[in-house]
This record gives structure tokens, sequence and C-alpha cells, in this order.
């Protein structure tokens, strides 16, 4: 029972892990789209810098948000993780 | 890890054993009354002497009422100039709240998981009491979609999507915040004596300040989609 216990914390703490990793992938390259459009959109109308730099900011706070959303679920994963194993019995027995 | 130093729970913890317990395991609410505190302070403060040409104190807090304003009715439109009060509370209070953490020995309120819930219920009421003001009993044909074939089909879809609204607010904050005390605590535990986490502290009054911005521009939009008829 000690071994199925600390393989599903071990697959707690690997799944945080991972899950992580790939959401700063995907931001990564969402916000790096969005910041394109935004230096192109600058490069072609200096005038509308501040407008579209003001855009781009809340753009990129709320791509920013679904890495968040993932830090969360890791979050729990890591530290929480340890009580659900235990409400569901394993740790007790 | 063991509770940090708060400033004001320890003070609090000097009425007694009991007041104690409560102030180190509430320490969100106690912040809360820091924050709020704070600022009638600064409101009491900018309205002192009020006068026709401002001084300085009076033309910071106008800009930036001014501005909070603009932002708003640009959303919205001219008839949502009455919601200035209640969206530009949310703002200073987030704002504050989130700024307080990067004091050391003080805790932000949106740290924990309670106060940005506070906030996206609040949103999510006014917005569906909006909608009922507005529109009375129409305010159903805002759920049911295009056609009335697909009605039952749409209206599970824009019950999750309101809810996912309240979930979206609500962990967008608290993750921001609280990812970032809690890289603030390890990188103090590791290199503190290197003042390691400057840099943090840095990107975290930006990241106040935007967070800020983006709930009240996102309660905004809610507000303005309350508001316009339905498709």
């Amino acid at each position: 029972m000690e071994a199925e216990v600390l393989k599903a914390l071990i697959a707690a703490m690997t799944a945080a892990g991972f899950g992580i990793a790939i959401a700063a992938v995907g931001c990564g390259l969402a916000m790096g789209l969005g910041l394109k459009a935004a230096v192109t959109g600058i490069a072609r109308n200096p005038e509308a810098s501040g407008k579209i730099m003001t855009t781009m900011l809340i753009g990129l706070a709320l791509i920013e948000s679904l890495a968040i959303y993932t830090l969360v679920v890791a979050l729990l994963l890591i530290f929480v993780a340890p009580q659900g194993v235990s409400f569901t019995g394993l740790l007790g027995q | 890890m063991e509770h940090p130093y708060l400033y004001v729970s320890a003070i609090f913890a000097l009425f007694g054993p009991g007041a104690e317990e409560w102030a180190f395991h509430h320490v969100h609410v106690l912040y809360s009354w820091v924050v709020m505190a704070m600022l009638l302070g600064l409101g009491f403060l900018a309205t002192r002497t009020l006068a026709l040409v401002p001084g300085k104190g009076q033309n910071v807090m106008e800009i930036v009422i001014k501005g909070l304003e603009d932002f708003l009715v640009s959303i919205v439109g001219e008839e949502g100039r009455w919601l200035l009060p209640v969206s530009a509370t949310i703002f200073l209070y987030i704002f504050l709240s989130n700024l307080v953490g990067l004091v050391p020995g003080f805790f932000p309120p949106t740290g924990n998981v309670n106060t940005p819930l506070s906030c996206a219920l609040v949103v999510f009421f006014l917005t569906h009491a909006i909608g009922i003001k507005y529109h009375g009993i129409k305010y159903i044909k805002h759920f049911t979609g295009p056609s009335i074939f697909l009605a039952p089909l749409f209206l599970v879809i824009e019950i999750v999507g309101h809810l996912a609204r309240v979930l979206s607010l609500t962990f967008r904050l608290f993750g921001n915040i609280s990812g970032k005390e809690l890289v603030l605590g390890i990188l103090f535990m590791l290199a503190g004596a290197f003042f390691a986490p400057l840099p943090i502290l840095v990107l975290g009054i930006f990241v106040s300040l935007v967070q800020a911005v983006v709930f009240f521009l996102l309660s905004s939009v809610y507000f303005a989609g309350a508001m316009e008829h339905a498709h």
C-alpha cells in the first residue's frame, strides 16, 4: 500500500511539472504572435503607439492568465494532492 | 512552511491569545481592513480642501478617477457612466491590495482565494442585476442564442460560460498574486542576503497594476454585454 501511495504522489508531482512546462510553451508562442502584430502596427503608424501598446499589454495579460490557470492546478497537485490521497483512504491503510 | 512574520497580525495578537489565533489564520481579512483604512485615509486627504484649481493631491486623484471614467465610458458607452463608483472601487481596492504584498511583513489580501472570489461574485451578480433592470424578462434572450430550436443547447453553454467567468476572474487574480508571493518567499529563503527577490519585486509592481486593470476591463466588458441588445 505504501508503494501505491508513493506512486500516486510521484505521478502528481510529475504531472504538475510537465503541465507548467507545456503551458509555458503555448503561452510563449501566443505572446510572441501578439507582440509581433503590435510591433508591426507601431512600425506602420508610430502615432498610434499609445493605443497599440495599451491593447497589447491587456492582450498579453489575458493570454498569461491561461498559464496562471495551469499554475493553480499545479499548486493544487503539489500541495493538496496528499490530502486528497489520504481522503480516499490510501494513506490510512 | 511556518507562517511568516506579519506586523499587523503581531499588533493584533496583543489583544490576547484568542485574537492571536484568529489574526494568524485570517490574515487576508486583517489586511483587507488595513487596505480599507488606507483607501479611506487617501480619500479623506485628497478631498480635505476641494478647490476649483486643484492642488497636488487632488490633482493626482482627479487624474486617476478621470482616467478610469474615460476608460469605462469607452467600453460601456454613455449610459454606463453610473457604473463608475463600483468599477473604480474594485480597481482601487484590488490595486492597493496587490501593492501591499510588496512591502516586507505585509500580506496581500488578494493572495488568499476568498478576496478575488468576493470581487468576482460582486461583478457576476451585478451583471445579471443590470441585465434584468435594463431588459426585464427579455434578458433570457441573451442566453438562448440565434434560433429558438437551439435554445436548450445554448442555454447550457451560456450558463457554463457565465460560471466560467467567475472562475477565470478569481483564478487570474489569485494565481498572479499568490504565485508572486510564493516566488518571493522561495527566493528570500534561498538567497535573501544577496537581494535576490529584487527583480521579482519590480515585476510585482507591474503585475499588480496590470491585474487590476484587467479585472476592471473585464468587468466593464461584462457590464456592457449585459446592457446591449441580444443578437
